[in-house]
């Protein structure tokens, strides 16, 4: 049994598939973004010029700017378990302020205005965290879902009464967003500007959810009680990453405003909140992809069915019937039809099978032939 | 030197008394055996050790400082550590991740942020899953082992900590007599580094491997000293013989 040239028997499950399905879904959308604008441009120019700042350029921003949204959320929900139906709040208030400095003292360069909106949404956040999550005794999921859709409400009730924010009508913004003295309209620049943006978020997010404090979220998510008794702050740690999740709402909202030319009570609200819920939930929470994917299918369909004259007032129930049957019949999303659970969660750890003695530990394969007669499951 | 010193502790659940005015002493390094009846309050006793429950009286001192009101994450900074009964592996990690996890908990926070730091922990992950008879399985998930194998693993996890004093909640439950035998020899070199307090039915294992026992019974210390004491006790014998 001690001789290491004999073939181990079968393994259940490979070690680590080399061409898992996240890394071809993660370079086909990357891949299709990049010349999605190009191809677009050309293909509706017919005989007259090619227009690159066309209507679908500028949708497809619209949803690059939500998918950051959409990360935030997957960030808190499938990663550290913290339902938070507040992403919205972060998300608006970024969009606020950056709108109020362009108001007031016309500050409009990008390299302020997305630290701004960056760092406004990781304050708020970690406020909101602070008083959620670092309590004296361990809050339940209910108790900070309800935290933070009422925080979103009282935001939402608060600048929609407040004059100096425009209330009820909101802010506009009637300038452009500026590199320099370059303005950055609505189209072709935004466009790669908001695809550069997300891509730099959802790598930051991957990096966190993938490094070894990644393994302690992915172990906080199975068996919390366990985790704290190794000596982890628990609330430490979900604190952490719903105050970064915080900061891309707030660059989420920050970008949004400038396309939009406007911020409303509705974008610190409830709508937008659940929004995000909507997108991560559709698209596959704990994938971050999947929720990237959610955003894109879900404001496509509004987009769609809002068109639609028999249906253009009825289009949110369309929507939440869909919803409805995603959350009935598939909880893992869009995502969860082709991911397996195991590349879902990953692996975190180094496993050089050459480093290991496998199969010179005769104890090890003696008691495994045993177990396998007795056959326990 | 005492390691843990549990003074008069008493914990109540509604209008069950679980425990009444329990004394334990545990010395460094050595064995302590935990036996009784069934709801004598052994697993009790044991989780208001570990922070699973907070004593409702008494007090708890460890290595020399009083631990009654601390949490269980600062119990396991100051070197307890806890294996459940039921065993609560990571059932969606591989068995290396579970191990990566126990061994990185002393890490600072921000180190667990540099790729680095996985490296550095790599050969004390595969120290553990040899020592415990699990390098083969080591990219299996945790939730696929058989059970003896997820025990050993708990084991792993429990001692990955680094810890003074071990509590383990009945390491052998349910596993066949060979997997006993090999736990029992897994448990031994434990002893040059950490204390251990062990609840068990099986009587011939803990005979075997523990120096010391504390016989509880409905909530109360019924006797207590080494092994040969234990087995002349006239009270043990009768408690034993008329009531399991």
């Amino acid at each position: 049994m001690a001789d290491a040239s004999l073939p181990r028997p079968l393994r259940k499950q490979a070690p680590r598939s080399r061409f898992g399905v996240i890394p071809i879904v993660e370079w086909g959308l990357l891949a299709f973004l990049l010349l999605y604008p190009i191809a677009v441009s050309f293909l509706t120019a017919g005989d007259g010029p090619v227009d690159f700042d066309n209507f679908w350029v500028i949708r497809i921003t619209t949803i690059l700017i939500l998918a950051k949204l959409a990360i935030s959320f997957d960030l808190c929900w499938g990663y550290s378990g913290i339902m938070s139906f507040g992403q919205g709040l972060f998300f608006g208030l970024a969009g606020y302020v950056v709108a109020k400095f362009a108001e007031e003292l016309g500050w409009l360069q990008i390299f302020f205005v997305v630290p701004m909106g960056m760092l406004v949404g990781w304050l708020a956040a970690l406020l909101v965290g602070w008083f959620l999550l670092l309590g004296k005794r361990t809050p339940t999921v209910i108790f900070v879902a309800l935290g933070t859709l009422t925080a979103s409400y009282a935001a939402e009730r608060l600048v929609g009464g407040w004059l100096w924010v425009g209330a009820g009508n909101g802010l506009s913004i009637w300038d452009f967003l500026m590199i320099g003295s370059y303005e950055l309209e609505p189209g072709l620049a935004f466009y790669y500007v908001a695809l550069l943006l997300l891509c730099f978020a959802y790598l930051g997010s991957r990096y966190l959810v993938r490094s070894q404090f990644g393994l302690v979220l992915a172990g906080m998510r199975q068996n919390e009680e366990r985790i704290a008794f190794f000596g982890y702050r628990v609330q430490v740690y979900k604190a952490i990453v719903f105050s970064v999740a915080g900061m891309i709402a707030g660059l989420s909202g920050a970008l949004y405003s400038y396309h939009e030319g406007f911020v409303g009570p509705s974008s610190v609200g409830i709508v937008t909140s659940t929004y995000a819920v909507l997108y991560g939930l559709f698209g596959g929470i704990g994938t971050l992809i999947g929720p990237v994917i959610g955003a894109g299918v879900i404001e496509l369909l509004r987009l769609f069915l809002s068109d639609i004259d028999a249906i253009k007032n009825y289009w949110p129930v369309a929507l939440g019937v869909i919803m409805l049957i995603v959350v009935a019949y598939r909880p893992t999303g869009l995502l969860g039809l082709v991911l397996s659970e195991r590349e879902r969660i990953g692996s975190f750890g180094i496993v050089d099978r050459s480093r290991t003695r496998f199969g010179t530990d005769s104890r090890s394969s003696q008691l495994k032939t045993t177990e396998t007669d007795d056959g326990p499951a | 030197m005492a390691l843990l010193e549990v003074r008069d502790l008493g914990k109540t659940f509604g209008a069950l008394r679980a425990l009444g005015g329990v004394d334990v002493t545990v010395r460094a390094r050595s064995f302590h055996g935990l036996i009784g009846p069934n709801g004598s309050g052994k697993s009790t006793l044991l989780k208001a050790i570990a922070g699973a429950h907070f004593a409702s009286e008494g007090a708890i001192a460890f290595n020399g400082a009083d631990i009654t009101t601390a949490t269980p994450a600062e119990r396991a900074k100051r070197g307890l550590s806890l294996k459940f009964q039921i065993t609560a592996i990571l059932p969606e990690l591989s068995v290396y991740d579970n191990i990566l996890l126990a061994v990185q908990a002393d890490q600072p926070l921000w180190t667990l942020l540099r790729s680095k730091s996985r490296a550095a922990l790599h050969d004390e992950v595969l120290e553990l899953l040899e020592r415990f008879l699990l390098a083969d399985l080591a990219t299996d998930l945790a939730g696929e082992l058989s059970h003896g194998q997820q025990q050993w693993l708990e084991i792993a996890m429990a001692m990955a900590v680094k810890p003074k004093l071990l509590l383990l909640d009945e390491p052998t439950g349910g596993m066949s007599p060979e997997e006993r035998r090999v736990t029992g020899e897994l448990l031994m070199p434990i002893k040059e580094s950490c204390a251990l307090v062990i609840v068990e039915h099986d009587l011939d294992f803990i005979k075997d491997i523990c120096d010391h026992l504390t016989v509880l019974d409905q909530g109360q210390v019924l006797d207590d000293g080494t092994v040969a004491e234990i087995e002349r006790s006239s009270r043990v014998q009768e408690v034993y013989t008329t009531r399991v």
